[in-house]
């Protein structure tokens, strides 16, 4: 048995995907673990920020959620929703934001639903809503994807499109306004997928060890390729050091 | 009549007024009930698990308010004990959520999937646009954001709703094209509403008798949110001196000509955190959920702690 857990794995994969110098928006839970571990081992001089309006924390300690009061801590400057939204959006700024993001569906092409499952107006299953999760997918360069992989959220169709991935294909941001690309990564409990150049079509980049390609597409509703896919390295214990002294002593996040 | 004449007698509300009085302290029932009447239109500060006002929002729950049209970018607490206590008619909102305690809130979740409250989506980023534009005087603004998403094409209130209620614009959202050519690289934008609330409750670290206040840490949308109210209730941790505040306007946000009532309410952000007070309460959000199990019948509220300061 290995001595990790599947978000253990899950937030190591996601920092390796976080390039040093790259500004991170954070949501709650596992992407904040992803973010701070980034920062720790393979991109030190990544920034964190969060929509609420810390910019460059330096995190402690795991906040519970994007408007908890450790956000704060050791940020550069503290402003509101105003002030941290423009910045992901400016062209300065704007095109260094990496944005880390759930979603209860997610489609081939990345788009995401946090909103409801069923009929809009007749919901099946009410969400929260899209926070700041559809200004992110909608402004930033790049976003990486944190999911469950279970069939019913590897939908052939969400039931409310919340936030946009690359909409009906390689033409469907342009066309509807959107500047930026959309997602690059979905980091799943049991694999990585990444998206093809050409037909922005979700693939298998990498399956978790102890799982294999055909037991992740058992876990979909659509069907992805599978020719690219590799065995995803286990973290390192390096890696799953840093994430257990320094990043979430406590285990709020990692769990049990 | 013309057009803008009817839209200006229809719109309904408290007109708005300013306050130029140095002593607006007055307490928690009085504030609520004379700036709060039901069907208002309400707009509460803070974000999921902090500075939430939920001192005025249990007085708005003690005082049965009914009918109220409620907006928040992301709101946890406060939301749900007003959704859940049965005082919301509307809502329009980003995210109902207390982090990591309810990633979605149990009661406003309840009551959208049982049609019991009506819901109108829109991003944070647009909210807090909508809230700029009201606090700006203008009435929309513009953004890329949710373009080619259900936010614009799916519309929780109908367009003949809309149409019929002078308080509601008459489209959630409005998609156009750059009039401005390609300039800033933009071929599209969304023009979002302005909200224009009745009242908005705030709840901040320091006030003043006089209104002038201070947030200490993350200011959300709070000031827009002032700026766009008829009228404004800030409840505070420390009721100061004007003249100590003004001392060092440079760490104030909020000018007291906007604010109608001070309301001295110490822990008035529990279970929600007020940075250098008090954190979130974990104990109490962990249980939030467990206790409505138990009592299905929707207790109006957390009966053990909402009256205690």
């Amino acid at each position: 048995m290995p001595d990790y857990n599947a978000r253990e794995l899950m937030a190591v994969a996601a920092a390796r995907k976080i390039n040093d110098g790259e500004i991170v928006f954070c949501g709650t839970g596992i992407s904040m673990l992803a973010a701070m571990a980034a920062k720790h081992i393979s991109a030190p001089n990544s920034i964190i920020i969060f929509e609420t309006g810390a910019i460059d924390s330096q995190l402690e300690e795991i906040p519970m959620a994007v408007g908890d009061p450790r956000v704060m801590y050791g940020a550069s400057s503290n402003t509101g929703l105003a002030d941290s939204f423009a910045l992901m959006q400016n062209r300065t700024t704007g095109r260094h934001v990496v944005g880390i993001l759930g979603a209860a569906q997610i489609d081939k092409f990345g788009n995401l639903n946090s909103t409801v499952v069923g009929d809009y107006a007749h919901p099946k299953v009410r969400f929260s809503g899209s926070g700041g999760a559809a200004d992110v997918a909608s402004f930033v360069d790049r976003t990486i994807i944190f999911m469950q992989h279970e069939r019913r959220k590897f939908v052939s169709k969400v039931d409310y499109l919340t936030s946009p991935g690359w909409l009906d294909g390689p033409a469907g941001r342009r066309r509807a306004g959107l500047t930026g690309s959309g997602p690059s990564a979905v980091i799943s409990n049991l694999a990585v997928m990444g998206f093809d150049a050409d037909s922005r079509e979700m693939f298998l980049e990498a399956y978790f060890p102890g799982t294999t390609p055909q037991a992740v597409l058992d876990h979909m509703e659509f069907s992805v390729d599978l020719s690219r896919a590799r065995e995803l390295e286990p973290p390192t214990a390096a890696e799953l050091k840093i994430l257990r002294e320094i990043v979430d002593p406590q285990r709020l996040i990692l769990g049990g | 009549m013309l057009a803008i004449d009817r839209l200006h007698s229809n719109q309904g509300g408290m007109a708005p007024t300013m306050d130029t009085s140095t002593e607006k302290v007055m307490d928690l029932h009085a504030a609520v009930s004379r700036f709060v009447p039901d069907g208002a239109h309400l707009s509460i500060g803070g974000f999921t698990c902090n500075r939430n006002p939920m001192a005025a929002v249990y007085e708005l729950i003690r005082q049965k308010k009914t009918g109220l049209h409620l907006y928040a970018h992301s709101n946890g607490q406060g939301v749900d004990e007003l959704v859940g206590s049965g005082c919301v008619a509307r809502i329009e909102i980003a995210y109902a959520g207390t982090g990591r305690f309810a990633p979605t809130c149990i009661r406003f979740r309840k009551a959208v999937e049982s049609r019991a409250v009506a819901v109108e989506d829109y991003s944070n980023y647009q909210m807090t646009l909508r809230f700029l534009a009201g606090a700006m005087g203008v009435p929309f603004m513009p953004t890329r954001s949710a373009l080619g998403t259900d936010i614009i094409r799916r519309w929780g209130f109908s367009e003949q709703e809309r149409r019929s209620d002078p308080r509601l614009p008459d489209e959630k959202l409005v998609v156009m094209d750059n009039p401005f050519g390609a300039w800033a690289e933009t071929e599209r934008v969304v023009l979002v509403p302005a909200i224009r609330p009745d009242v908005t409750l705030l709840h901040v670290q320091k006030a003043g008798r006089d209104g002038t206040a201070r947030i200490e840490g993350l200011t959300f949308a709070d000031v827009e949110q002032a700026k766009a109210a008829s009228h404004v209730i800030v409840t505070c941790e420390e009721l100061m001196d004007a003249g100590e505040l003004r001392s060092q306007p440079h760490l104030n946000q909020i000018p007291g000509i906007i604010v109608d009532a001070v309301v001295h309410a110490p822990h008035g952000a529990y279970p929600t955190a007020c940075y250098r007070y008090y954190d979130y309460d974990p104990a109490f959000l962990n249980d939030y959920l467990p206790v409505l199990r138990l009592r299905p019948g929707l207790p109006e509220r957390l009966p053990h702690r909402s009256h205690g300061r």
